[in-house]
């Protein structure tokens, strides 16, 4: 094995389900459901999936809803604005601690 | 000769790719094109010669005379770089109820292009645009730099002579290709964001959207090779045959004309060389439409037009 992270491996994710069928047909059953076409649009669905896929950092995820997106009509430019917003929540997840920081420095503080 | 994957896929499925009843003639009036886009299965271009002569003109006019094709559909190449094209809409369009002139935009926009609207709108001619995307940078990697201003200039103009207006009876189609080694999107889907975003940013009307799988034929099979792509985009498409799309497949419904007057089942098949009933046979010489039941020549570009909802 070169690598962990195989991309011929993303396409035997179903084998997940041979030593635990039942789960792996209720996983797989519903995120069927979930990225059917709802109140979202699949190609809505599959932006916000390449955005989750880059907050969690998975490559296998990255590969797939890439793909996905473009299948679905997307663009780079509107992949690009999800993962800033990926960005930006991550980043600013950071940052709205420093208000923790700031009540606490303050407290200890003349 | 070994069998294609595409053949061992139709035996699979107890399936034989045979003619239906030929309704549709569809004209390829040569290679010559002002744009040399990376997904032209036919590597049509600037540096591109191949055009009908007036001989072959006049031998296809005389099949369309002869036969009854409730559709007509002229493509390339760019059909307005054939300087026979106007004396062609003039003379064809009374012989079908459905006379189709395919378009990448831009030809439109050359000046020698100026007369060819009123002339379209004139003979009810519909009018098939490329169009891969409605943005400008996934449309110009595909069809080079430049290509998305004029491309909307053209479809500006289009609607201003009434086409894809509702109600004008002049209709105006876009077929968006996938701008790489992917499937395209779902027609209706797509469709839906083509009339919005259009209509939104440049007040274009348009009246369907058709969305096709890239065939890895020509300059997209030599791009596919160069980028590594090849074998993925291969297996995807064999992965996404559907057998429901067998019946509408347009190879079944149509017969393709090149250049030099030679018959072929579809224009992919043309640009792989693989004849109409498996040798050379010139439409001067076509005594018959072909026979419903005539097996059709195949190859793994096949694959192309079965994927998920199909290329019919």
């Amino acid at each position: 094995m070169d690598t962990y992270y195989d991309p011929a491996d993303l396409a035997k994710f179903g084998d997940i389900g041979k030593d635990a069928p039942e789960l792996g047909k209720k996983f797989f059953d519903y995120y069927g459901a979930v990225f059917a076409e709802g109140a979202l649009t699949g190609r809505e669905k599959a932006l916000i999936a390449l955005a989750v896929a880059h907050a969690v950092q998975c490559p296998y995820c990255i590969d797939a809803y890439t793909t996905d997106c473009l299948e679905k009509g997307s663009n780079l430019e509107e992949m690009t604005e999800a993962l800033h917003v990926v960005s930006a929540i991550r980043g600013g997840a950071s940052l709205v601690h420093g208000v923790q920081m700031r009540k606490i420095a303050e407290k200890l503080s003349l | 000769m070994s069998r294609s994957a595409f053949e061992d896929t139709l035996v699979q499925h107890g399936l034989e790719l045979k003619r239906d009843e030929t309704t549709t003639l569809q004209i390829n009036v040569g290679l010559a094109c002002n744009l040399a886009c990376r997904h032209c299965h036919l590597e049509a271009g600037p540096i591109r010669t191949e055009l009908m002569n007036e001989e072959t003109v006049e031998a296809v006019i005389d099949c369309a005379g002869r036969f009854n094709f409730t559709a007509i559909d002229i493509t390339g190449g760019a059909p307005e770089l054939l300087p026979h094209l106007p004396q062609m809409v003039v003379r064809l369009a009374p012989l079908t109820s459905r006379l189709i002139i395919r378009t990448n935009l831009t030809a439109l926009e050359l000046p020698e292009s100026a007369a060819l609207p009123a002339l379209y709108r004139d003979h009810r001619v519909v009018i098939v645009a490329s169009l891969p995307a409605v943005n400008a940078a996934q449309a110009e990697s595909q069809r080079g730099g430049g290509t998305w201003e004029t491309s909307i200039n053209a479809l500006r103009r289009l609607n201003e002579f009434g086409y894809g207006s509702e109600g004008s009876g002049l209709e105006l189609d876009l077929v968006s290709n996938p701008t790489g080694a992917f499937l395209p999107a779902g027609q209706a889907q797509l469709e839906r964001r083509f009339h919005q975003d259009l209509q939104r940013r440049y007040g274009i009307a348009f009246t369907n959207l058709y969305t096709f799988a890239n065939v890895p034929l020509g300059r997209f099979r030599s791009w596919l090779e160069q980028s590594g792509n090849l074998d993925g985009y291969l297996k995807k498409l064999a992965g996404g045959f559907n057998p429901c799309t067998f019946s509408g497949l347009m190879c079944r419904s149509q017969i393709s004309v090149d250049w030099n007057g030679f018959l072929y089942d579809c224009d992919f098949n043309l640009a792989a060389g693989l004849h109409h009933s498996g040798h050379k046979l010139h439409i001067s010489d076509l005594t018959r439409l072909p026979l419903p039941g005539t097996l059709i020549p195949v190859g793994d570009h096949c694959y192309s037009c079965t994927a998920g909802s199909g290329f019919t």
